[in-house]
């Protein structure tokens, strides 16, 4: 595979249950231990810098696992800082969408933050292109593809966000800037897709773009 | 060695400690509190905070302690200096410090084994780790709006390098809120101490200079008001100085 650079180089931000198929997939669960209700605010995580890597890219995954869950979500690039923004002025800040397989070790419990289960070095793979808003256009008519050795493993539509991107980035900026080039991922799926080491994946969003990569496993002991 | 960054006259400098309280520039001139604005005394990489890392603290919050380190990490937003502000949310009932040593990491190193782990070690600064607890949820939990808010964790004064502690699982921690002492403890009660964290983080990602672990507070919380001025200081490491400050002067144009 061809080596690319990561098209953004500034923190990248995500968050979870941002879609109505994860709230509903989980289901009951949301409202017992230890949960104890259905989350009111964004839930968010930081993919720290050493996870960002281009298209290209062998994922070598912690020693001792051998699959990972890949993500398959856009990225907000902001063009300007964005701090307690109203949801109208959030367009104007925003530079454009890149596409990202946000990379997480299983995990059942959101209980707790998952730091190694996502923060392993490599677990963002990042495409080469950030694309203008006005050329992606509505994100609801988004698809999203992931391919596991070429093979269709998942689809996802971003039709149905909990937070539109507006929202979403209303509702961030209120506590913590964006600052010029940070990314913020609009959302994973629950229990995406796996792919196990030694696969190629490639991730893919309608009029965005690709990225695609290599597992490896870990080596040696946990 | 101590060093800290200040923004003097245009331009960033590194400094060290000067006579009377004042801070000294590269070519001997000295200049007074008041005069310069300090900064973080690191440019932060990745910043890694814990959770529930000392025993009485996680009693307190009626957790029994973790059994892998609980951490979670912080965007550069919150990384406020010396002597800056933090913001109380007009809705927060409980907003509560956490004087915390913060260690700063000086090379790269992926899987360090706990005995080399000090060796990466660049030194130590004075954190306090802000929290509002109304906003505790339990996804992620503490989640970023509850830990991760714009200039919500001040960092320094100073870099205090390395050889200048000799035992950094030994230092007493102070907070005092408007002179009052209000919390104290000791390093030597951290649950994960020093190099078991590095070992343990840097058994799944990379460290590199400048990435900094915040190793958790003890008991000894409060609630914390606008207008509160925040000592939290660390034996031999420095007195962090902190001001909370309300939406209305937090938002106020200069």
């Amino acid at each position: 595979m061809e080596a690319h650079k990561p098209a953004v180089r500034g923190a990248v931000y995500g968050v979870i249950l941002n879609d109505r198929d994860s709230l509903e997939r989980m289901g009951p669960a949301l409202a017992d231990t230890p949960y104890k209700g259905a989350p009111k605010a964004s839930v968010l995580y930081i993919k720290p810098a050493g996870t960002v890597v281009g298209s290209g890219a062998v994922v070598r995954l912690p020693a001792g696992e051998s699959a990972v869950e890949v993500g398959a979500t856009l990225g907000i690039v902001f063009g300007q800082g964005a701090a307690r923004l109203p949801p109208e002025a959030v367009p104007a800040a925003i530079a454009g969408y890149v596409v990202v397989a946000d990379l997480s070790l299983p995990h059942a419990s959101y209980y707790r933050p998952a730091i190694r289960e996502k923060c392993f070095d490599g677990a963002c793979p990042v495409g080469s292109r950030i694309v203008p808003a006005a050329e992606v256009g509505d994100l609801a008519a988004v698809s999203l593809r992931t391919y596991v050795d070429g093979n269709l493993v998942a689809t996802r539509s971003l039709a149905d966000l909990v937070r539109d991107v507006p929202t979403l980035v209303a509702d961030v900026s209120e506590f913590m800037t964006l600052r010029r080039g940070d990314t913020l991922l609009v959302g994973v799926t629950w229990q995406a897709a796996q792919a196990r080491a030694g696969s190629r994946v490639r991730v893919e969003a309608d009029r965005v773009g690709s990225v695609e990569f290599e597992i490896a496993a870990g080596e040696g002991a946990a | 060695m101590k060093f800290g960054r200040i923004a003097w006259q245009g331009a960033i400098h590194e400094v060290t400690p000067g006579s009377d309280g004042r801070v000294r520039l590269a070519d001997g001139r000295e200049i007074a509190e008041g005069q310069f604005t300090w900064l973080p005394p690191v440019e932060v990489g990745t910043v890694f905070a814990l959770g529930l890392n000392y025993a009485d603290h996680a009693k307190e919050l009626a957790f029994k302690a973790p059994e892998t380190p609980l951490v979670f990490l912080k965007g550069p937003n919150a990384i406020t200096g010396h002597k800056a502000f933090s913001r109380r949310p007009a809705d927060a009932t409980y907003m509560h410090y956490e004087c915390e040593l913060a260690v700063v990491i000086g090379k790269t190193g992926y899987r360090i084994a706990k005995e080399d782990a000090m060796q990466y070690v660049a030194g130590y600064s004075v954190a306090n780790d802000y929290a509002i607890r109304d906003y505790l949820e339990n996804y992620y939990r503490p989640n970023l709006r509850v830990k991760n808010r714009d200039a919500c964790t001040p960092l320094g004064p100073w870099l205090v390098t390395r050889d200048e502690i000799a035992d950094p699982m030994t230092l007493a921690l102070t907070t005092r809120v408007n002179g009052k002492t209000t919390q104290q403890g000791t390093t030597a009660d951290m649950i994960f101490d020093i190099p078991t964290l590095i070992a343990y983080l840097s058994s799944f990602m990379t460290l590199n200079p400048g990435d900094v672990i915040l190793t958790g507070t003890p008991e000894g919380l409060a609630d914390v008001k606008a207008g509160d001025v925040v000592e939290t200081e660390i034996e031999g490491v420095g007195c962090l100085i902190n001001t909370i400050v309300d939406d209305q002067t937090w938002s106020a144009t200069a």
